[in-house]
């Protein structure tokens, strides 16, 4: 075995390492030529080296990136869906509230099968039938629900008939609209001119209390 | 660093951030510039082509998965060898789940098994003697244990500096020297005269 100091070998590496000081080389190749032991020690650890260094660049096969690219996780469509909502805040606002309030009216439409009429009085019901009697003058708007409306008076506003029937008799006089519901796109229509109303009449009538 | 590494990790940051946003096309192009360092280490890790590509993908994979956890201000190529060493060892130790035989046996300094035990992937000399280079080169890394083995090729193959080396495998300037040290001896030492 080797019996030269160790020091001479973690020279060796540290020249091989490139990153020897200059007393230590200096050191070292003193003690190599006069130490054939030594030196051919360094030798076969150059050639050892020199021998790895030799490998040839090895690419990666044809279609390796598109055999990456298939292996990716799918984009989740989620996130396609969050991209597309920031790239447009105004519009997926207004598909929310489009969404939210076509599913409370068409669930509205839906469930609200009671008769129901507008208090007013003057109004004569019996069952489900309603009656503006003849002579009489209702002022304000009727809205009838699942029931029979017979106007035979007037009708000092508007008319609305939500899936039911609607009489008007010779004598009649309705002043404002009248219509009547039986569609489901109908009757959204109608909640949405209803809720538009509302909002600029709240709005209007709050008004005089900001200022 | 010399400025044409400067404008390629501006590059690569640029698709890495494209990535992040959610374009999955951008990482084509990280793929295409790495693949064939990376198939490269692989390789020289495994010794086998198919395991290589298999192990490459991966690495890509993963990297793909973890964007969002690189450091942009260190270097990519870095951390994409660190995620591809580290499989392709977990797969090496995978094939020997018993014992390695080139473990240090325990209160000896430097002395691995395979210098107490005939390690059976050696094979006998006439048979080395008649190996192409190419086909000798990866015997012997094979022959490494994967702590020499992947020192050795990132050090000699894909000639990285040390303290690059060191990054990669998150070790120790220090250990690093001393693996490259180890693993030039037991090169020379499994080598013999060649």
């Amino acid at each position: 075995m080797n019996t030269c100091p160790e020091q001479i070998v973690h020279c060796m590496h540290a020249y091989l390492d490139g990153d020897i000081r200059h007393d230590d080389e200096q050191l070292l190749m003193k003690h190599l030529a006069e130490c054939p032991s030594c030196q051919k020690l360094m030798d076969d650890l150059t050639d050892a080296i020199e021998f790895i260094e030799q490998a040839e660049p090895i690419e990666a096969p044809v279609g390796f990136v598109n055999d990456v690219m298939a292996r990716l996780p799918k984009e989740k469509s989620q996130v396609g869906i969050q991209r597309w909502l920031r790239k447009h805040p105004l519009l997926a606002a207004a598909a929310m509230f489009f969404v939210l309030m076509s599913a409370s009216i068409f669930s509205g439409y839906g469930n609200d099968q009671q008769f129901s009429v507008t208090k007013q009085p003057n109004l004569i019901v019996e069952g489900e039938t309603v009656t503006v009697p003849e002579g009489e003058v209702i002022k304000g708007d009727i809205i009838v629900k699942n029931g029979e409306l017979r106007i035979e008076g007037e009708v000092d506003g508007n008319v609305t008939v939500i899936r039911g029937s609607k009489y008007m008799a010779s004598t009649a006089v309705v002043t404002g609209t009248s219509e009547e519901i039986d569609q489901a796109f109908d009757w959204l229509w109608y909640k949405i001119k209803e809720t538009v109303k509302d909002i600029f009449k709240t709005g209007d009538g709050e008004k005089p209390v900001e200022e | 660093m010399e400025r044409r590494d400067i404008a390629m990790n501006q590059l690569i940051n640029k698709r890495i951030n494209e990535v992040i946003k959610g374009n999955q096309e951008a990482f084509e192009e990280i793929v295409t510039l790495f693949q064939h360092r990376l198939y490269h280490v692989c390789y020289r890790m495994l010794g086998n082509r198919q395991e290589a590509e298999d192990i490459a993908q991966e690495a890509f994979v993963r990297a793909y998965i973890n964007i969002h956890t690189f450091d942009q201000k260190r270097k990519f190529s870095t951390w994409l060898f660190r995620i591809a060493t580290n499989l392709c060892i977990d797969r090496i130790r995978k094939r020997k789940p018993d014992y390695y035989l080139d473990a240090e046996v325990p209160g000896t300094e430097g002395l691995t098994m395979y210098s107490q035990v005939a390690s059976d992937v050696a094979l006998p000399e006439e048979e080395v003697a008649r190996m192409e280079t190419e086909e000798r080169i990866q015997y012997e890394i094979g022959r490494l244990s994967d702590k020499y083995r992947s020192v050795i090729i990132l050090r000699y193959i894909e000639e990285l500096p040390l303290q690059e080396i060191s990054d990669i495998l998150e070790l120790p300037l220090g250990t690093v020297k001393t693996r490259v040290h180890r693993g030039r001896a037991a090169l020379k030492k499994q080598m013999g005269n060649l």
